[in-house]
């Protein structure tokens, strides 16, 4: 078993944000800058190695029939577990971020690789899925936050490129995250049928 | 008037889905058609009331006195998939003819943000019982008029033409872009 395959899987072939459009909701609601987004998709891919690990250990001792009950109680205990270090050691990013945290539990991605993946692999191969997906989603939660940064505020990570005055205020606010999303699907989609 | 501003602001000023980015999956997921969405909605309506009731009882007579706050999430999504399993079955017995209407959207809100959203979010804002339920009713409703808006204009670029690339998600996205910018029209109502 070559354990990269997975790790790249999750980078490219499968990037849960580009291609499988699962987690919108944190995908949308955090990329308000570069920095966001990425502190948002770290904390998921902390939640991801970690289920995706232990789900695999157990995966023998779970019966089938409450699996999904059993793989939420482990998700939302890693979830609580990254909340209160978040709120200890990064109380700034805490609090943009804030609603979004606890609810890692309902992202799809979480689920979706427990089932898909850790329920059939063993943990190591899991972890770096769990890797490859996380990473993956960081970049895109990067990427998005980066070009909505940069034509919002004219700045990317906080560097000041341009003047904000010449800023377009609306990629910062609601509607902008939609389109920004929209439009790199499209050009993703484009790229992907040649 | 409290209770109005309440209302005005969570379906107009601060809509869930078009300004705070919860429950997008069903947003996307579930609104080609006018009557899946309304369907959708009304689920959402009613588990939603129900769940934020259930979870703001058990926060204040349980959690707090036990100073296990910190479980919140752990009981939360806990008592929200119980009760969806639990309402899935009630409504089964006792009322076959809503049971048709929403049964298919019931298993789907489970892992519906807005939910679990809207029941942290309550006591976030410590308001009291009868408040949270209000906010919760009008939270869903507000779920609700962007959900139908959206299947209607989707219903209707269905029968446009597309450019390749543009077909399915990002074109929906782009529509809700534009219906984002629409709703910000009531920011600074109230």
């Amino acid at each position: 078993m070559n354990y990269f395959k997975p790790l790249v899987n999750g980078l490219v072939k499968e990037n849960p944000t580009f291609v499988l459009i699962l987690g919108m909701c944190p995908t949308l609601g955090t990329t308000t800058s570069a920095i966001n987004g990425m502190g948002m998709g770290l904390a998921t891919m902390a939640v991801l190695m970690c289920t995706n690990t232990v789900i695999s250990a157990l995966k023998n001792l779970i019966p089938d029939q409450v699996r999904i009950p059993s793989y939420i109680v482990v998700i939302a205990a890693f979830v609580t577990i990254v909340q209160m270090c978040m709120q200890a050691y990064m109380p700034d990013l805490y609090a943009t971020l804030g609603l979004f945290i606890p609810l890692i539990v309902v992202n799809c991605i979480v689920l979706g690789r427990a089932e898909a993946f850790a329920a059939k692999n063993n943990p190591l191969a899991s972890f770096m899925d769990g890797i490859g997906i996380g990473l993956g989603f960081t970049g895109a939660l990067t990427i998005i936050g980066a070009i909505r940064e940069l034509l919002g505020t004219g700045c990317i990570f906080g560097f000041n490129l341009y003047p904000e005055r010449f800023g377009i205020l609306i990629f910062v606010l609601a509607p902008g995250a939609f389109l920004t999303l929209g439009y790199l699907i499209a050009i993703i989609n484009k790229l992907r049928a040649k | 008037m409290k209770i109005f501003l309440i209302i005005i602001s969570c379906i107009f000023v601060n809509n869930i889905v078009l300004a705070q980015f919860l429950g997008i999956c069903p947003f996307l997921g579930v609104s080609k058609k006018i009557d899946t969405a309304i369907g959708m909605s009304a689920a959402v309506l009613f588990v939603m009331t129900i769940a934020t009731i259930v979870t703001w009882l058990i926060y204040t007579y349980v959690l707090i006195p036990l100073g296990v706050e910190y479980l919140q999430t752990i009981s939360y999504i806990l008592v929200i998939a119980f009760l969806v399993q639990m309402v899935d079955i009630i409504l089964k017995k006792t009322s076959p003819s809503l049971y048709q209407a929403l049964g298919v959207f019931l298993p789907l809100i489970t892992t519906n943000c807005t939910i679990l959203g809207v029941a942290i979010m309550v006591i976030q804002k410590q308001m009291g019982l009868f408040d949270s339920t209000i906010f919760a009713i009008s939270t869903s409703l507000g779920f609700g008029v962007a959900m139908v808006l959206f299947a209607g204009i989707r219903e209707q670029l269905a029968l446009t033409k597309i450019p390749e690339g543009m077909k399915g998600m990002p074109i929906a996205l782009i529509t809700a872009g534009l219906l984002a910018m629409a709703f910000m029209g009531f920011s600074g109502v109230c």
